[in-house]
Order: structure tokens, then sequence, then C-alpha cells
């Protein structure tokens, strides 16, 4: 563990896998979909449901999914600044199958049609893990930066984005793959060292057999 | 480099010529890729919000559940009736050690040291220090860095998380990091802040996590204050030149048998101690109807 992990995070009270991990959920899923959501379903499981109201869980996601960062003074207010971006919501309780007691599950809606469907877990000291994507299980925390292709389920595909990042030095740490079915639709997951430019992504959703390309960044 | 014990670092001190501080400053910038300039300037920040977290303290909030807020408030105003048994310094300590606690509870912005529910031991002896004795920030940054280590040594040997330790994980690693830090202020050896340390963990060994409702209010924002004051007096036990019998990794390695021996009720689950207590049912209870 880093000291900074030791000495941190910086947050808004009281809980850090509670409050600061929820926060950081939201700000996840809302990169992953892109853009400010439009409307949101939140759905909270386990310790999640039981204490999420004491623990600000709710304000937490809904701060993220605002953009705001877990130690933004203005996440015990974030509903308030929901209703001025234009953001709907609507926040209840579930059962996860198999799900780490702190974990939700968020439906996103956005501009031009845009969904995505973000299931991740609050491991505690602020630390996430989204577990599933769009129905796929996947595993990555978000402290890296973050490449997330969904493609078609055959041959090349890996080696064409690998050349890609190679071509531009960026350095590949951890790569996982993930698929529903073979020869049906896969998730590449890659953590990588060195920031990708957007003109990047752009250019990889442009591949053959690439359906959709999102990249998480991470701020120093 | 990730520092897995204490000894490691006291030798590092030794074969380098460096101040415990400073082994773990530069191993910082290592590890990250980042000037010691740079990680200082993060640690500058780190103490920045503690302090503007102290200084901020409202002593009308309250918490969303209703259970805690004043505290730090009623603390201070006895304080500074000037008529306390702990006399000046360790009463002001346990006024900000609330404090600290109240303004987590009320979702103000705070430093988790190690976590969240421990965020005011560390600050509330740094900051009561730096005002009353008049040490410089430099100092006050480089203690910090002592109770970064120590804490690093604590969460690789052990774990920082009530759910997986019980509140000695918290409080207790939160008072072991903050007696090393106070004796480093005060011009201790590596050893003595080793020894603070140690004897800080002990005394707060089995120390269960048993959160009412499972907020961390009841009786998080207490544990705070005996976090604080434990330090205190296990820094003056090492400065006095006392020795703890059994070395700081081995208390920190007890801390995870007992950890690991504790039952699971008793790890933040909310289903022992205090929280199924008669009155901490019924407060539980209560926030259904809010």
């Amino acid at each position: 563990m880093n000291i900074f992990d030791i000495l941190g995070p910086v947050m808004v009270g009281p809980s850090s896998s509670h409050t600061a991990g929820a926060a950081r959920i939201g700000l996840i899923a809302r990169q992953l979909l892109g853009c400010t959501p439009e409307k949101a379903e939140i759905y909270l499981h386990g310790s999640f449901a039981d204490t999420g109201k004491g623990h600000g869980t709710d304000r937490a996601l809904v701060a993220g999914l605002l953009g705001m960062e877990p130690d933004d003074p203005r996440i015990p207010v974030s509903f308030d600044a929901a209703g001025e971006c234009g953001m709907e919501f609507t926040i209840s309780e579930t059962v996860l199958r198999d799900a780490h007691p702190n974990t939700a599950r968020l439906i996103l809606h956005g501009k031009d049609g845009r969904r995505v469907d973000v299931q991740a877990s609050s491991l505690g000291g602020g630390r996430i893990q989204v577990n599933k994507l769009d129905g796929m299980d996947v595993c990555f925390s978000g402290n890296c930066n973050t490449l997330i292709i969904y493609n078609e389920d055959r041959p090349g595909l890996v080696a064409d984005v690998s050349s890609l990042l190679a071509s531009v030095s960026v350095n590949i740490g951890t790569l996982q793959l993930f698929r529903d079915k073979r020869g049906g639709t896969a998730v590449m997951v890659y953590e990588i060292d060195h920031p990708l430019s957007p003109e990047l992504v752009q250019v990889l959703e442009q591949f053959d057999g690439i359906l959709k390309a999102t990249y998480i960044n991470v701020k120093l | 480099m990730s520092f897995h014990s204490i000894d490691e670092i006291q030798e590092l001190c030794l074969a380098l010529k460096k101040p415990f501080w400073q082994v773990v400053l530069e191993a910082d910038a290592e590890e990250q890729g980042i000037t010691p300039g740079e990680s200082l300037n993060k640690m500058q920040t780190v103490w920045q919000v503690m302090k503007s977290s102290i200084e901020s303290y409202d002593s009308d909030m309250v918490s969303s559940s209703g259970f805690v807020g004043h505290e730090g408030g009623i603390m201070d105003a006895y304080v500074n009736r000037g008529d306390t048994v702990c006399g000046p310094f360790v009463s002001k300590v346990i006024s900000r050690a609330l404090m600290m606690g109240c303004s987590n509870a009320c979702m103000r912005r705070i430093v988790a040291a190690p976590t969240a529910g421990a965020c005011g031991v560390l600050p509330s002896i740094l900051y009561t220090y730096w005002e009353d004795r008049a040490c410089s920030e430099e100092e006050i940054i480089h203690a910090l860095y002592v109770s970064a280590g120590v804490g690093q040594v604590i969460a690789n040997r052990a774990c920082i998380a009530g759910a997986e330790g019980g509140c000695q994980a918290e409080i207790g690693s939160a008072s072991g990091m903050a007696a090393a830090a106070l004796t480093a202020l005060r011009g201790g050896s590596p050893g003595q802040m080793a020894d603070a340390c140690a004897m800080a963990l002990k005394n707060l060994l089995g120390l269960v996590c048993d959160p009412v409702g499972g907020l961390v209010e009841i009786p998080c924002v207490k544990r705070n204050v005996v976090g604080a004051v434990n330090a205190l007096s296990a820094a003056d036990m090492a400065l006095a030149g006392i020795k703890s019998a059994i070395p700081a990794d081995e208390v920190i390695d007890t801390m995870r048998q007992v950890g690991d021996a504790m039952s699971s009720q008793l790890k933040e689950t909310s289903r022992g101690g205090l929280a199924v207590s008669l009155t901490g049912k019924a407060l539980a209870e209560s926030l259904k109807h809010k």
C-alpha cells in the first residue's frame, strides 16, 4: 500500500468504503458512459442498502455521477446539484447474486442514446472494483488508465489494439479478456501505464470488429 | 518500495545515516516515480486538509442520524473554562479528536488516517502540538512521514480495516502511527519511535468494531479520543526510555492474529458489542423511522 493510501484518501466522511468508495463508483460509471447521465437508475446491495443512507452512500453515488471527486464538499448536497444539472435518478434496494456486501449497480442513460450498466464494489479505503459491465463479468479498479474495448469475438483484435498501443509507446500493465459467448461480444480491459489521447481512442473505434472503445483517464 | 517491517526501516536509518522520515520519503518517491519534492507537496496537502478540518469544525452540526455532532464543541467549551483533570494540552487533544470524529460523521472533508473512522487521532495530536509548542510545519510534515511509514508496515503485515481486524486495526493503528510521529517530533530515536508504536498498539489489542446502526458514530467518535490519549502516553513512555518488551513488528503480527481470532460479530457487522446492547439496538431501530 502506498503511503498516501495510509494518510488518505482526502475525502468527505464518514466512511471510506460507504462514502468515498461510493463517490468513486459513481465517477467511474460516469466515465464509462462518457458524459453526465440524463437518467440514472441506482441499485444498492448488501451493506450499501442496509446502512447506505446513514453513510451518505446515496448522495456520494449521485455526486460521483455528476463528476464530483470523493473530497468534494458538495457531496452532502449532491441531490440538489443533480436537480440543477437536470440529472434524474432513482435509488432502490436490490439483492445481487454473489456480490460483495458493498456493491451498487448503476444503469445510466446519456445523450445520443448512450447507455451503460455498471456493477461495482467498494473494497475499503476508497478502493473500488468494477465487476460487471453491460452484463459481462469484468474486473478492474479504475486506479490505472484503463482502456475498455467492446469487440466481436474473433481472432486478431487483441493483436490489433496491442500493436496500436505499442506504436505510440504505451506500456500495457495488465490485460483481461471477457466474452459473453464464443463468437459473440467480447470485452478487453487494458490497464496501461501511459495516458491515451482522445484521438487515439477514436482511431480504435474505427477498427474493423471493434464495437465501442471507452477510456478512463486517471488524474495524477 | 513498500516497507514490510519497522526493523527494516530502522536498519535503513542506521545504514544510510538518515532520519526515519527521510527513509520513508525517499522510498515513496522511488516507488511512485516522483521527486522527493513532489512527494513533500502531497504530504503538505495532507497536513493542510487536517488543519482545515479542525479549524472549520462547526459545533452546531449534527450527523444525519442525529447521534453525534456537538461533542467537540461541548468539550472545547469545558477546556476553555480552564479546569480540566487532564490539563490544557491533553484536554485540547481530546476536544480536537472529538471535533474530527464529529466532522467526519457530518460529511465534512477529512483525511483518512489510516481510515475515516480513525481520522481524529493523528491530527488532534499534531495540530495541538504544532499550536502549543510552536514547532515548524516542516517538522510536522516529517512526523507525518514517520506515521505513514509505520502505517504502511501495519497495513502490509496486518490490516487497517475494522471489517478485517476490528477497531484495533483502525484506532489501534492510528494510535501506533501517532505515537511514533510524536516521538519523532520530540527528537526521539528510530528505536524509540518503534517502541512508542509498539506500546500504543499493544494497549489497544483486542478492541472490537461494534458500530451502532452500522454508522461511524457510536462509539467511533469517542474512540478517537482513546487512540489519541493512548498515543501521548506511549510516546512519553518511549521518550522516558521505557522499552516495549515485545518488538513493534511482533506486536503488529499479534494484532493480525487477534483480528483473525475475533468473531465476525465484532468486526463492523453491527452484530455484536455495543451495537447489540439494549440502547444500541433501540438507537439502530430509531434510524428506520427517520
